[in-house]
């Protein structure tokens, strides 16, 4: 079971929360190529490590927010609202 | 290469001298420095595709390369499902030959798999599930394979410790016959050893940590044998395969989950077929030692842990519960779970990449094991002609820049 921390209302249990898969990923301009669209809609970085997630208290509160998880270990690293830049995450290359 | 043959005669003699003269079933072979092909990953996939180039191609001098230990991964932590139930043709097409495959693979690898084909129930909870499984059902006949819709009495028949009122009440379903269980590990070791015997090299314990390009090209793979070369290179390697494939450059539409699976204490025959409800997502069977194994969807997250996560744990088990009260009292024996690389329509992945002399073989998410033989065969052949074998043809990783998607997941519900 993970505990996650909403910015808003504190820690909680996993299943209070809906997950929102790989954060930071932007919309293309108008006028991209079929490649940069599928790109954007299907192909995920699918790190084994440190992955930058939304999660959303939808149990609760309702708002979407960051997580910096481990996602081999299942540590969480940050917790950070939806606006703010990617952490930097001490240790935190990839494994194989 | 020879090989002993497997029979009665065999065991008969073994017995009479105690059980002390059986050889390993494939050699522990020193690596060549190079090959014509490197298969890496030693689950069923990636032993069926050596064995099928082996066999069908005449290509030998194959090398599969496994971190582990065959059967150590998810060929081994599967709940051993196979059926062609699909919705559109191009899966049915694809699964339907992996059928027929399984149907003649014991003779085939001379290694009884113990296939039972029992029948595999999926239940429908209201009159609008039932509309969609009768749509299903028929869309699996127009594609020539045996369905047959399910009343609630006939459910009840087939599966006489069904609780027909559970909380979700069921209404009927349909059935596929020809749906059944097969042994997952004797299919490991029946394709590691009939690829052996034909030359293969089976390297376990040899994990790979990085390719070695050249000119676009993959020269070969850094390993704790030193750089292996090939001519070729395909990935099998389920879960790790986005994180494999970075280091060679490529980026593949793949999230990595956790699906867990459940045995409980074994107990005298009590179900006869495999019943899944995509409604409530569990499904259960009763393995040839008595126990009741269980499985429901993948976890909610990202995760390469191989443990799962204890509510997903929970809702399934609570499923199989209120579907058969009489699982309450049984306790669980083992409980583990898989990474699994769920592709956005739930479809494999397979055939050529933008790297030339790289093919893959991976998103089969939660229904790799019965793709087993098919998917052996048909890279097989993609790799030995360089060109997508007509059944995969559809399942290309260009599907997704061009919208050509193949929506299992939507189509044929979730327990896919």
């Amino acid at each position: 079971m993970l505990h996650l921390s909403c910015p808003y209302c504190g820690p909680r249990d996993e299943t209070e929360f809906a997950y929102g898969g790989e954060a930071h990923i932007a919309r293309p301009p108008t006028g991209a190529s079929d490649r940069e669209w599928a790109d954007y809609l299907f192909f995920r970085r699918n790190s084994k490590g440190i992955v930058f997630e939304r999660w959303q208290h939808a149990r609760g509160c309702r708002q979407w927010f960051n997580v910096a998880r481990d996602n081999v270990t299942h540590e969480i690293r940050a917790h950070y609202c939806i606006d703010e830049e990617m952490p930097a995450i001490p240790d935190s290359e990839e494994r194989l | 290469m020879t090989r002993r043959h497997y029979s009665f005669w065999s065991i008969a003699n073994e017995a009479r001298r105690g059980h002390r003269g059986w050889a390993p079933a494939w050699r522990t072979p020193t690596p060549k420095l190079s090959y014509d092909v490197i298969v890496i990953g030693g689950g069923g996939h990636g032993l069926a595709t050596a064995y099928f180039l082996a066999k069908n191609h005449g290509i030998r001098n194959v090398a599969v390369l496994e971190r582990g230990w065959i059967g150590g991964g998810n060929s081994g932590r599967n709940t051993q499902v196979v059926r062609s139930n699909y919705f559109y043709k191009a899966s049915v097409d694809f699964f339907e030959h992996s059928l027929k495959l399984y149907e003649t693979l014991s003779r085939e690898l001379n290694f009884n798999v113990m296939l039972s084909q029992r029948g595999i129930v999926t239940l429908a909870h209201s009159r609008h599930d039932l509309e969609t499984n009768r749509r299903w059902a028929n869309a699996i006949k127009l594609n020539g394979v045996d369905s047959e819709i399910l009343s609630r009495e006939d459910v009840k028949r087939i599966e006489p410790l069904i609780n027909l009122d559970a909380r979700y009440p069921i209404h009927g379903g349909f059935v596929q016959w020809r749906g059944g269980i097969v042994r997952h590990d004797a299919v490991n070791w029946g394709f590691a050893r009939a690829a052996d015997a034909l030359g293969v090299d089976i390297l376990q314990n040899c994990d790979v940590s990085g390719f070695e390009t050249r000119g676009g090209r993959i020269a070969g793979v850094a390993t704790p044998h030193g750089v292996l070369r090939a001519e070729k290179f395909v990935l099998s390697v389920a879960g790790h395969t986005s994180a494999l494939a970075r280091q060679a450059g490529l980026r593949l539409p793949l999230v990595s989950m956790a699906l867990q699976a459940t045995v409980t204490e074994p107990v005298k025959p009590m179900l006869n077929t495999i019943v899944m409800s995509p409604g409530v997502h569990v499904y259960t069977s009763q393995s040839d030692r008595g126990e009741i194994v269980i499985g429901g969807s993948a976890d909610v997250y990202s995760s390469y842990a191989q443990r799962g996560s204890l509510p997903v744990f929970e809702d399934f088990v609570a499923s199989a519960v209120e579907l058969f009260p009489a699982l309450a009292r049984l306790k669980v024996m083992r409980q583990w779970a898989g990474i699994v690389d769920i592709s956005p329509d739930t479809s494999p992945i397979m055939g050529k990449t933008p790297v030339a002399n790289l093919y893959i073989n991976c998103g089969w998410g939660t229904g790799g094991f019965k793709a087993i033989p098919a998917g052996g065969d048909t890279m097989a052949s993609t790799i030995a002609n360089d060109r997508a074998h007509p059944l995969i043809a559809p399942f290309a990783l260009d599907r997704f820049e061009r919208g050509a998607l193949i929506d299992e997941g939507a189509a044929a519900g979730v327990a896919h």
